[in-house]
């Protein structure tokens, strides 16, 4: 990649000059974008630091007072302590979710890479054009099917929809396409490994970028996720941190002191997503390089 | 490269018949019982209707209705509303996020454009913020109590009234472009960097100038990154929830049947299950249809794959 964006001397001098024409207006237009796009997190970073009465009597876009740490506090031992509960309920089902997902789309991917076999194609077909259906549409009909079996109200009613990634499927097939020779499970095989541990020894070391990509796709997708939740889970000690927050959000007008509780609680939940990314940076950029241009 | 470079006695020798199964399986069975099954339950769902035999306190039985329930849905006002407030809705907000997206992604594909690294994880970050916070913030900068976007503009003169009827439809529109229009950003900034550069250099060579350059060549070039977000913006339009559902809490503007899915999920609340599964029956084979349509146009009129 990095190859295409160096120049020679003499053409990146020529080039630099051509694309010169308006470095001010480019860089103003760029720090407007981003502006915008930084406010309101800046804004919720100082509104979490105020106390309840400066949270609506001062200036909402710098800090007076702060006092994070009691706030948080607060936060944490209201209601018999029910927002650690949902934010391990959060990190459940995205880490349980995203884990098995990657897994199951990693092996499916593959497998729909390299053998052969009758149907193949129809099945990959169905995968791609569910990926079409939208999540949203597909949660309700989930619902309904699953209280026809007595499955809703519990973990895993939020938990077993969000291990099916048609996209993670997709990727991996096409990952695997186009960075798993064929010669080299065919050696493997003539070395006598398995088709288990040639999966497991030589095609997992050479997707992991996509697979990176697939599970933080999907962590941040399950961490996200509002309908699914709301629909299937009545008892709100299974809440994820998003349902528990719209939760306390409606309830405000009845209880205001769940104004500062909600405001300081949105940027809790922002944090383990911060940390994922972050910390996954190189994976994910590199993966969303692979779906656009394979796409 | 393909599979079929291996000649096939020896893969079936190697590769056992039960591997692919081994490997497919343990996907594609979640995939038909809690994916696919559903779509089907809901269709037959439907298709039926329930009635209370002997006046309200009958037991109730289930009865094959036919189309009854979309013709429900056709004559619907209120649904019928909500389809057409969301495709105002996307009409207007899907090309304006994606002219932000492409906007951004030029600027940073260009030699002028400092701090690259920084503003491109500035615009990415709220994609990794939950629809329910990012409407609860927007939120909290729409309400005219809390928010300094309100008190400064007031100062100026001006009365903005984010959550009235007239405005709440962009207020919503914001929310949407703001949490998304990062990810599409990236999307096109990294296929503008894979384009091969001696295609670029030879257009400046010959006297394109930046703008030219960008609309003329990049874009082009960049197209099924643009076809691919273009798609995923249309279906998310098409579920439109979380950011409506939300600030509802806090303005009267927004009905419980706002958008379709806000419309199939209070009717799913009333227990009216044959005719919520009827709506997201519609909202599903709309937005695939369109989708699928999307794409079908767009790769026919640029002649690629």
């Amino acid at each position: 990649m990095t190859s295409h964006t160096t120049n020679t001397p003499s053409t990146s001098v020529r080039i630099k000059r051509k694309f010169g024409a308006a470095p001010v207006a480019v860089n103003i237009v760029l720090l407007v974008a981003t502006g915008y796009f930084l406010l309101p997190v800046f804004w919720l970073v100082v509104a979490a630091t105020k106390s309840r009465p400066d949270l609506v009597s001062s200036f909402g876009f710098w800090f007076l007072r702060p006092q994070l740490f009691q706030n948080l506090q607060e936060l944490f031992s209201e209601q018999d302590h029910v927002f650690g509960q949902w934010m391990l309920n959060s990190l459940l089902y995205s880490g349980v979710g995203a884990l098995v997902g990657t897994v199951l789309a990693a092996c499916a991917g593959y497998c729909l890479a390299v053998y052969r076999f009758r149907g193949k194609e129809a099945i990959f077909s169905l995968i791609l054009g569910s990926v079409l259906v939208p999540a949203t549409a597909l949660a309700l009909p989930t619902f309904l099917a699953f209280a026809k079996v007595g499955l809703t109200d519990s973990y895993l009613a939020v938990l077993l929809p969000s291990i099916i990634s048609p996209f993670g499927v997709y990727l991996s097939r096409i990952y695997t396409q186009a960075a798993v020779p064929l010669e080299l499970l065919e050696a493997g095989r003539i070395d006598g490994a398995n088709e288990w541990q040639i999966f497991r020894a030589v095609v997992l070391r050479l997707i992991s970028p996509a697979l990176v990509t697939v599970f933080l796709f999907q962590f941040v997708g399950i961490w996200n996720n509002f309908f699914l939740p709301l629909i299937m889970l009545q008892n709100d000690r299974l809440f994820p941190v998003t349902l528990g927050l719209y939760s306390w959000q409606s309830q405000i007008s009845r209880n205001p002191q769940l104004l500062l509780l909600t405001v300081v609680g949105s940027l809790v939940a922002v944090v383990p997503l911060v940390i994922t990314f972050l910390s996954l940076q190189r994976y994910w950029k590199a993966g969303l390089t692979t779906g656009s241009v394979k796409g | 490269m393909s599979a079929s470079v291996v000649d096939a006695p020896k893969r079936r020798r190697l590769g056992s018949r039960i591997a692919p199964a081994a490997f497919l399986l343990p996907f594609l069975i979640p995939f038909l019982l809690i994916f696919i099954g559903p779509i089907g339950y809901a269709v037959v769902q439907s298709l039926q209707k329930v009635e209370r035999v002997a006046g309200l306190f009958g037991t109730p039985t289930t009865v094959w209705a036919g189309f009854a329930q979309y013709q429900r849905a056709l004559s619907d006002s209120d649904f019928v509303a909500s389809i057409m407030r969301v495709l105002l809705f996307g009409v207007i907000q899907v090309p304006v996020m994606m002219g932000i997206a492409l906007l951004v992604a030029l600027l940073l594909d260009t030699q002028s454009a400092r701090l690259k690294r920084f503003h491109r994880l500035a615009v990415f970050a709220p994609y990794g913020i939950p629809g329910v916070v990012a409407a609860l913030m927007w939120g909290f900068l729409y309400d005219p109590r809390l928010s300094p976007i309100v008190s400064g503009l007031e100062a100026v003169g001006l009365h903005p009234d984010f959550l009235g009827t007239d405005h709440i439809l962009w207020s919503i529109a914001n929310v949407v472009t703001w949490t998304y229009a990062g990810y599409n950003m990236i999307i096109i900034y990294a296929a503008l960097q894979a384009l091969p550069s001696d295609i670029l250099e030879a257009a400046s060579i010959d006297g394109a100038r930046p703008l030219r350059l960008a609309f003329h060549i990049k874009v082009p070039l960049i197209a099924p990154a643009l076809v691919l977000t273009a798609v995923f913006s249309i279906i998310g339009t098409l579920q439109l929830f979380t950011e409506p559902e939300v600030l509802k809490t806090i303005t009267t503007t927004i009905t419980s049947t706002y958008t379709p899915t806000m419309a199939s999920y209070s009717a799913a609340s009333a227990n009216d299950y044959s005719y919520a599964a009827a709506l997201s029956v519609l909202i599903a084979g709309v937005s695939f249809v369109l989708s699928f349509g999307f794409l079908r146009f767009t790769t026919r009129w640029n002649g690629t794959s």
